[in-house]
């Protein structure tokens, strides 16, 4: 054999395995989501939506508390971080440009999106539960929102970033006070950017279990009163699944088919928004 | 000039400072939770001290004599075995992505790879739950068993009866779930690679595969590298993707068909159930634990990012 038959020979190797790695990749994410789409369809009906959860183990029933709970946690939760995590980004782009302490926090940032989402739980129980003596919604949101923060006050900096500075200098130049040229000219030029991480940061906060376990908790009953345990779809999804019977079981299914779409459609539009905005 | 302006106008101060202090509580929050985590576990810390309790393998709620050992070694293994499942099928979907894919195809398999990444762990965790489980039980792990049976060593990795819910199962669903993450930070890497560097590697005769492997690896390792250190981090901290099928079960195994527990899957069953002082106190030690381990491993990822980031751009 010569050298270039072996070299040839190697080359179409590894080149079919990165290719199998690739259809890997999309076999999972079919398998997944192919999985969570039948059982889903098959256990969603109307009651899910409209009925509150039967005594356990009994038939029907379906999640109303679970579905209004998470969203009341994902709407105080966006109401908190998208403003904090806007202005922070603001002030990392236009105040604090080229500074030290930007750059400093902006890495921050970086390292608070991928702290395990648990630990803000426990910190959150520490400050918001444990004083009050039961577990609350509000702690909730609050644990959700301190991962939105960093998400939002990220995406907001680098988008920015790319208004082009010679735009500002426009502004500058009619007269205009940095805040105005912020909030009328380069707002605007960001405005689908920012729109997009605001978008991508409440997708991944809706999905997020591990820090409300021990903040908001779970309710069986229907309840809208932020002081009190409050169902969320995640952690329902969590107990039903863990759990012994057969309907819970399918419930979950349900509430995982619904979240995930949910989920999805949300990233999608993301995703769309900057390719339409920045093509 | 427009800082002298800006200095005169009142709403402009305003509306500096509260940006100012929006963006300072990212560095608030951290030193909070450092600080709270470490006074909620300061009990715990005076009890066991910190050697004691990072090398102790007891956890008795009964006897409240608790040490991370177990849950140290559930996290660090699950993490190591995921990242070797997860990183030659994410570099190969980067490869597959920027240097093989035809252009119909690069668009299609990169929504995918995103969408893969969008998917909560709570889902995964479900999954891995209902669907992966009996797969591993039921076919896969006694394939493995009966495999390695004669190999010395090796079969010490497969002892037991395959039950499914075991470090191997949690493993590989970690590992699915890190794989969109390390393969678009890759790919992101390879990108960077300028044409003309590639392009002269062609004109000397390289196959494709050589200019990925003496060109476009090496030109962007540092970015790799950065990449693998932050799925690790993410791995590390995974909580719902690995508390369906990990058993929480504090005992060191060397097998991998055995139930574990992480310091995530302690603190998901345990913490809403801890019913004295000590016992709750030692979870906020392990919550330290875990805090501690991620922050460095994600500071040390992000110092290579900034590196590579450097040094393409220049």
């Amino acid at each position: 054999m010569t050298s270039v038959q072996r070299r040839k020979i190697e080359g179409t190797i590894a080149l079919t395995l990165s290719t199998l790695a690739a259809f890997m990749g999309l076999f999972w994410l079919v398998f997944i989501l192919g999985d969570v789409l039948v059982h889903g369809m098959k256990s969603l009906n109307l009651s899910l939506f409209i009925s509150d959860p039967a005594p356990p183990g009994a038939a029907g029933g379906g999640l109303r508390n679970a579905f209004v709970g998470q969203l009341l946690i994902t709407i105080c939760a966006t109401l908190v971080g998208v403003p904090m995590g806007v202005l922070g980004g603001t002030f990392l782009a236009e105040y604090a440009r080229g500074r030290k302490i930007a750059r400093m926090i902006s890495i921050l940032a970086d390292i608070m999106v991928s702290v395990p989402s648990i630990v803000i739980g426990t910190f959150i129980y520490a400050v918001l539960v444990k004083p009050l003596g039961h577990f609350n919604g509000w702690a909730g949101s609050i644990a959700l929102s301190i991962i939105m923060i960093p998400v939002v006050l990220r995406t907001t900096e680098d988008m920015l970033s790319l208004v082009p500075w010679t735009l500002r200098e426009a502004a500058f130049a009619l007269g205009a006070p940095y805040y105005k040229v912020i909030t009328q000219v380069v707002y605007r030029g960001a405005a689908t950017g920012i729109l997009t991480g605001i978008l991508l940061s409440i997708a991944r906060v809706a999905g997020e279990t591990a820090p409300l376990l021990f903040t908001s908790f779970n309710n069986s009953f229907f309840s809208l009163n932020m002081n009190q345990p409050i169902s969320s779809l995640t952690v329902t999804i969590f107990q039903y699944a863990m759990g012994p019977y057969d309907s819970w079981h399918e419930q979950a299914w349900a509430a995982a088919f619904v979240i995930t779409i949910f989920i999805l459609i949300i990233t999608m539009l993301g995703r769309l928004m900057i390719r339409w905005r920045y093509r | 000039m427009a800082m002298t302006l800006k200095r005169k106008n009142p709403v402009d101060l305003i509306f500096s400072s509260i940006t100012a202090l929006a963006s300072v509580t990212v560095i608030l929050f951290i030193i909070g939770i450092i600080y709270v985590l470490i006074s909620e576990s300061s009990l715990s810390i005076e009890k066991f001290g910190i050697v004691k309790f990072l090398f102790s393998t007891e956890w008795n709620p009964v006897k409240e004599d608790f040490g991370a050992l177990t849950n140290i070694y559930g996290t660090v293994l699950t993490t190591v075995l995921s990242l070797l499942f997860a990183i030659p099928v994410a570099i190969g979907i980067a490869i597959f992505v920027t240097e093989i894919a035809p252009n119909f195809l690069k668009g299609p398999i990169g929504v995918a790879i995103e969408l893969l990444a969008a998917i909560p762990s709570i889902i995964y965790g479900m999954w891995g739950l209902f669907t992966l489980s009996p797969i591993m039980s039921n076919y896969i792990e006694p394939l493995l068993k009966k495999a390695t049976a004669n190999i010395p060593l090796v079969s010490i990795l497969f002892q037991g009866t395959p039950m499914g819910i075991d470090i191997l199962t949690a493993s590989v669903i970690l590992s699915i779930m890190i794989i969109p993450f390390t393969a678009s930070i890759s790919r992101d890497s390879f990108n960077l690679t300028p044409a003309v560097v590639k392009e002269s590697a062609y004109a000397i005769g390289a196959t494709q595969w050589e200019v990925v492997k003496n060109v476009i690896l090496p030109y962007s390792k540092l970015g790799v590298f950065g990449g693998v250190v932050l799925s690790l981090g993410r791995a590390l901290g995974e909580t719902m993707a690995v508390a369906f099928v990990l058993g929480n079960n504090h005992r060191i195994s060397t097998s991998l068909l055995d139930a574990a527990a992480t310091i995530t899957v302690t603190l998901a069953n345990e913490f809403a159930e801890a019913d004295n002082d000590v016992y709750l106190s030692s979870l906020f030690y392990l919550a330290l634990v875990l805090f501690v381990m991620s922050f460095i491993t994600l500071a040390i990822a992000k110092f290579f990012l900034l590196k590579a980031e450097r040094k393409y751009s220049r």
